[in-house]
């Protein structure tokens, strides 16, 4: 670092010149450059400089998403704090609230699985508790290419690894996983997703906010060291895409020590409970610089930052470093002077720094001080108000489908799928164990719908003593203590249906995370977003981008779930090769009465089978397309929103009178998955608990299931408009076939008319009966297997052994 | 109000890294005749406790060997001496891992055979009856617990072994639907499925399982962890009656500042 020969001016050894070479080398553009020369009133010093790239980035500024993200709907009844502070806060009831944010950690997860996913659990965690919220539950969605097979090793590493990562941390802080979500596709081969969820629990009157406030008080940075970990990761690795260099980026990576997070997150609460601190912010992305800056320009105060006196891992760190290293488990307060020593006397019995190393002033300024020489000194409103605003003018890719596919059609000469001419493109299996029996256990152990029991399992997902739900359910549930209240959390997203259509893709992915609450009987209330899309400065991306986010605010308005807080992740791409457009959503819902909750595991001989919802498998984007014609095109069908809220409202009434006895959305693999999940959970011994076929005493309960033939029209009998009835008579389609809107319950006989006066017009067909240890299913007389639960358990827990 | 009547008084640990123990209070505090207080890792003594419990979690970080850092806390001097006046003393997870650096149980914990975290319910056999802490549980009683570790894999020495047999200290073991301690049955490669053991004056108890998140009914837990918490209890009420009004807290317990920091 001594060595730079170019700039060095004041302080002997700083670095104190920039020009315009070293703004381009930091990822500003020449525009940027002048504007911030405007702002400054001549060049900037580096370290303003270096601050300037970081919260102009794409990572820290959302220069291209921020036009399009005023789409979503953000304000509600419930809604204590929308969008804007470091999470969003949704009223409960019974005086408490929830703060909740996911956010991508995706880039340094592909440089460093284990480390990127712990710090990215370590980052949202402390978005949570700066709120004043005691963190209570994690999820985590997640992202990788296809994992089976010698040439996929690397993918594999990166899964295990970021399981590893996210269990290392959040099991040693003690915040349960509960939930989340794992696909494997080609798209994300180059760039893998990681995005973290946070919920926490805050009374509703001590809900802070980061803003600096109080001439005269003091900056205190509390926690870890700051080290050269991590320096520029926003700009580096949140903000290009990936290419050759990837090995070299691997020094932008931090490394999570969740020990010291653990007494960060007790000290911090214990600060906030007693009003010990004015405010808090935590350092996350450009680490001290946009904490700072955030903090001054939302209280309309200036911060002087004296650098020097920041505690050091490495001695001799420049003031630029200082301020945009990033160092975890840190935090930053302001506190009034008197209370200086009782926030030092909490720190230090938790054996953390707090380091007096600023003041809050008058100036409106973010200056950086020097051994008390100002080495750099911005504008704080117009370094967060007028970063750049880009609106990249968009194009709807070529290869969206405006039809759905034909399933009898045959290949054409030109087949990109590299079919010979004339071959039929989606043969049919034949009824019978052998063919659509064998294309069923083809589907259970597909690594999109198998167990995820190997991952979650590396997750504490206990402690706290709140869990109710355990993973591998539709939504996790946990109580709230003391209180008659549930909470219920559930991440979704098919990146493919995505693909195929952004804007239905979108509207989709918030229904299906709100009918997986509705199942376990919870009112969706609010969601937090994480979008991943490719490289924004495209056309075609940018164009996937505004229609998801149309998509989902649609889809929010109608199921009035406002947006509270999120993240957009773009550039993941590698090589050129963008990801599926992935808007991650996760979803809060509550119950008023936790003890009033569901599940999807079959409990009782005899229960009477519904299938609730429309007629609309398809296909197109289904898993399986995907995995038994190895294929991805057409149309998703679109969900009819107002359906939607009518279905949920009825399995969420059914599930709090006691009606139902399970109830599980169709999803992935379509009905006969949905119905093989209902039956392989009820091996379960205790209901609840988890499965597990070493250990459990083997108590598996099938079902048989009947349904109308499939014929190209509709099906449609008096009261059952939803048995499935696919495109042009294919029986396998009704079967595997995905669509919106579907979900499966069972009740007891008795209880099926009270629950029939509950559906408000939505379709439903009474579709079998459980019953037996077999899994039976036959259409419009034909049998199309019949198959042992226990073989079907096997199928779906096998993903474990075949990767090892 | 007599000595009977009294509540059993549970004093746990706190490690700033432990994690388990707000789950251990509210567990105790499930139980009419008992109360809860926290123990500060800083501080050199405490007085008024029946029972210690060293909860869950990660002591010191326990980047280095669980356990090595926090067996030389302020704490555990005083824990040892209670342990050696006959206290009850119950580790859970870290805790047993802590009482075994400590050298207060025989025997290791080393890293799970599958050489990852497993959380999962087990089934469990409780082996012997005759200790303070499973004197609640019918012999043979199969209670199903979660475990969730990295290193609850038991290891000692043939000879450690043999001696703890012949002294009934093997407390609790992992076993399979069918009652049997079968490799597939045992989460992480313990030896001879080993969950729980006890010192040979058997008022000091490791386990791997956590009996504080199976307490309570309408949790994902159950409530099959309630027999260590009741039989501890009954151990300390029976004892203050055997020694008529003599209460629990006798004068060779070390006295000094109790903690409760939390």
């Amino acid at each position: 670092m001594s060595a730079d020969q170019s700039g060095r001016a004041g302080t002997p050894g700083i670095r104190l010149h920039a020009t315009l070479a070293d703004a381009v080398k930091l990822g500003l553009t020449e525009d940027e450059w002048h504007k911030l020369c405007e702002i400054q009133g001549g060049e900037p010093t580096y370290p303003e400089l270096a601050i300037y790239s970081l919260m102009w980035s794409e990572h820290c500024s959302y220069k291209h998403s921020r036009p399009i993200l005023g789409r979503f709907p953000t304000s509600g009844p419930r809604i204590l704090q929308g969008p804007g502070e470091n999470a969003g806060v949704i009223d409960i009831g019974e005086g408490w609230a929830v703060a909740m944010k996911v956010e991508s950690h995706n880039h340094p997860s592909a440089v460093e699985p284990f480390q990127g996913a712990a710090t990215g659990v370590g980052g949202i965690i402390r978005d949570i508790f700066t709120m004043g919220a005691r963190p209570i539950a994690s999820l985590d969605s997640l992202r990788f290419g296809e994992i089976e097979g010698e040439e996929n090793a690397r993918q594999r590493y990166l899964f295990e690894h970021v399981v590893g990562g996210i269990g290392f941390y959040g099991n040693c802080i003690g915040i349960p996983t509960i939930a989340g979500e794992v696909y494997f596709e080609d798209s994300y081969a180059g760039n893998c997703l990681v995005n973290a969820m946070c919920a926490g629990l805050v009374r509703t009157d001590k809900i802070v906010r980061a803003k600096a406030a109080g001439i005269g008080n003091l900056v205190v940075l509390i926690g870890a060291k700051t080290g050269r970990d991590g320096i520029g990761g926003a700009s580096v690795l949140a903000s290009q895409e990936f290419d050759e260099t990837l090995e070299e980026k691997r020094p932008s990576v931090q490394v999570g020590d969740p020990f010291t997070e653990k007494k960060l997150i007790e000290a911090c609460l214990e600060l906030l409970d007693g009003k010990l601190v004015v405010s808090m912010q935590d350092l996350g992305a450009a680490g001290l610089t946009s904490s700072s800056s955030e903090m001054a320009s939302k209280g309309f105060v200036g911060l002087d930052i004296h650098a020097d006196r920041v505690p050091l891992r490495e001695a001799d760190m420049e003031p630029w470093e200082i301020m945009i290293s990033e160092s975890q488990e840190r935090m930053l307060s302001i506190v009034e002077p008197a209370r200086l020593d009782d926030v030092i006397e909490v720190c230090t019995r938790w054996d953390l720094d707090a380091t007096v190393i600023g003041e809050v002033t008058d100036t409106k300024l973010l200056r950086i001080l020097w051994h008390g020489e100002q080495v750099g000194a911005i504008p704080a409103r117009r370094l967060a108000d007028e970063s750049p605003v880009i609106r990249t003018p968009s194009v709807k890719p070529a290869y969206l489908a405006d039809e759905p596919v034909d399933p009898e059609a045959v290949a054409a000469g030109d087949d990109t799928f590299g079919l010979p001419a004339g071959t039929p493109v989606y043969p049919a299996p034949a009824a019978g164990d052998e063919g659509l029996g064998a294309a069923l256990l083809e589907l259970l152990a597909a690594p999109n719908i198998a167990s995820k029991r190997w991952a979650y399992e590396q997750y504490d997902y206990i402690v706290q003593a709140n869990t109710v739900q355990i993973p591998g359910s539709d939504a996790a549930v946990l109580r709230v203590k003391d209180t008659p209240l549930g909470i219920a959390f559930a991440t979704d997203c098919n990146g493919r249906h995505c693909y195929l259509d952004p804007l239905r893709g979108a509207r989709a992915a918030v229904a299906e995370a709100a009918r997986n609450l509705s199942c376990v009987g919870a009112l969706p209330l609010a969601v937090t977003d994480c979008l991943n899309f490719g490289n924004p400065e495209k056309g075609e991306m940018y164009w996937t981008f505004e229609q998801a986010v149309e998509g989902m605010a649609q889809a929010c308005e109608a199921l009035e779930t406002p947006v509270v807080s999120g993240n957009v992740s773009f550039y993941n791409e590698s090589f050129g090769n963008a990801i599926y457009p992935t808007p991650v959503v996760g979803m809060l819902g509550l119950l008023d009465d936790v003890s009033l909750t569901a599940d999807h595991r079959f409990k009782d001989e005899g229960d009477v089978i519904l299938l609730l919802g429309p007629d609309t498998a398809a296909l197109d984007g289904s898993e399986y397309q995907k995995v038994h014609f190895g294929r991805v095109e057409g149309r998703i069908p679109d969900v009819d929103l107002d359906l939607e809220k009518r279905l949920q409202a009825a399995v969420r009434d059914g599930v709090r009178r006691g009606l139902l006895t399970s109830a599980h959305d169709c999803a992935e693999g379509g009905l006969a998955v949905a119905l093989a999940e209902c039956a392989i959970g009820s091996g379960a011994t205790g209901g609840l608990r988890t499965d597990d076929p070493d250990t459990a005493v083997p108590r598996f309960l099938g079902a048989e299931v009947e349904l109308p033939a499939a014929s190209s029209g509709s099906a449609a009998t008096e009261g059952d408009a939803a048995a499935p009835s696919a495109a042009a008579g294919r029986t396998d389609i009704a079967l595997f076939g995905e669509g919106p809107s579907r979900v499966i319950v069972t009740l007891a006989e008795t209880d099926l008319d009270a629950f029939l006066t509950l559906l408000d017009g939505v379709p439903w067909a009474n579709i079998g009966r459980v019953t037996g240890e077999r899994l039976a299913v036959t259409i419009g007389g034909i049998e199309a297997f019949r198959l042992p639960v226990r073989r079907l358990c096997e199928a779906y827990e096998s993903l474990p052994q075949r990767l090892h | 109000m007599s000595a009977a009547t009294e509540p059993v008084r549970f004093g746990l640990v706190v490690f700033p890294g432990s994690n388990c123990d707000t789950d251990a209070f509210q567990a105790v505090a499930t139980f009419p005749g008992a109360t809860a207080r926290y123990l500060w890792h800083k501080d050199t003594g405490f007085d008024d406790i029946d029972a210690v419990i060293l909860p869950g979690g990660f002591s010191y970080g326990d980047y280095l060997r669980c356990g090595a850092i926090a067996r030389f806390s302020p704490i555990m001097d005083a824990v040892r001496g209670f342990a050696g006046d006959g206290g009850l003393v119950l580790g859970i997870c870290n805790g047993f891992q802590i009482l075994a650096e400590a050298g207060l149980l025989p025997g290791a914990l080393i890293r799970n055979t599958c050489l990852t975290f497993v959380c999962r319910y087990v089934n469990l056999r409780v082996e012997t009856t005759a200790t303070p802490f499973t004197s609640a549980c019918t012999p043979g009683e199969r209670p199903r617990i979660v475990v969730k570790h990295n290193e609850g894999n038991y290891t000692a020495d043939p000879e450690t072994l043999a001696r703890m047999k012949a002294n009934d200290q093997i407390v609790l073991r992992y076993v399979d639907a069918a009652g049997e301690p079968t490799d597939a049955a045992n989460p992480n490669g313990a030896v001879e499925s080993i969950a729980g053991v006890c010192n040979e004056g058997r008022n000091v108890f490791g386990m791997m399982p956590h009996p504080e998140n199976s307490v309570e009914d309408g949790l994902a837990g159950g409530t099959d962890g309630r027999c260590i918490f009741r039989s501890m209890i009954d151990h300390v009420l029976a004892a203050r009656a055997a020694h008529g009004a003599g209460a629990g807290g006798d004068a060779s317990r070390p006295a000094a500042a109790a903690g409760g920091a939390r």
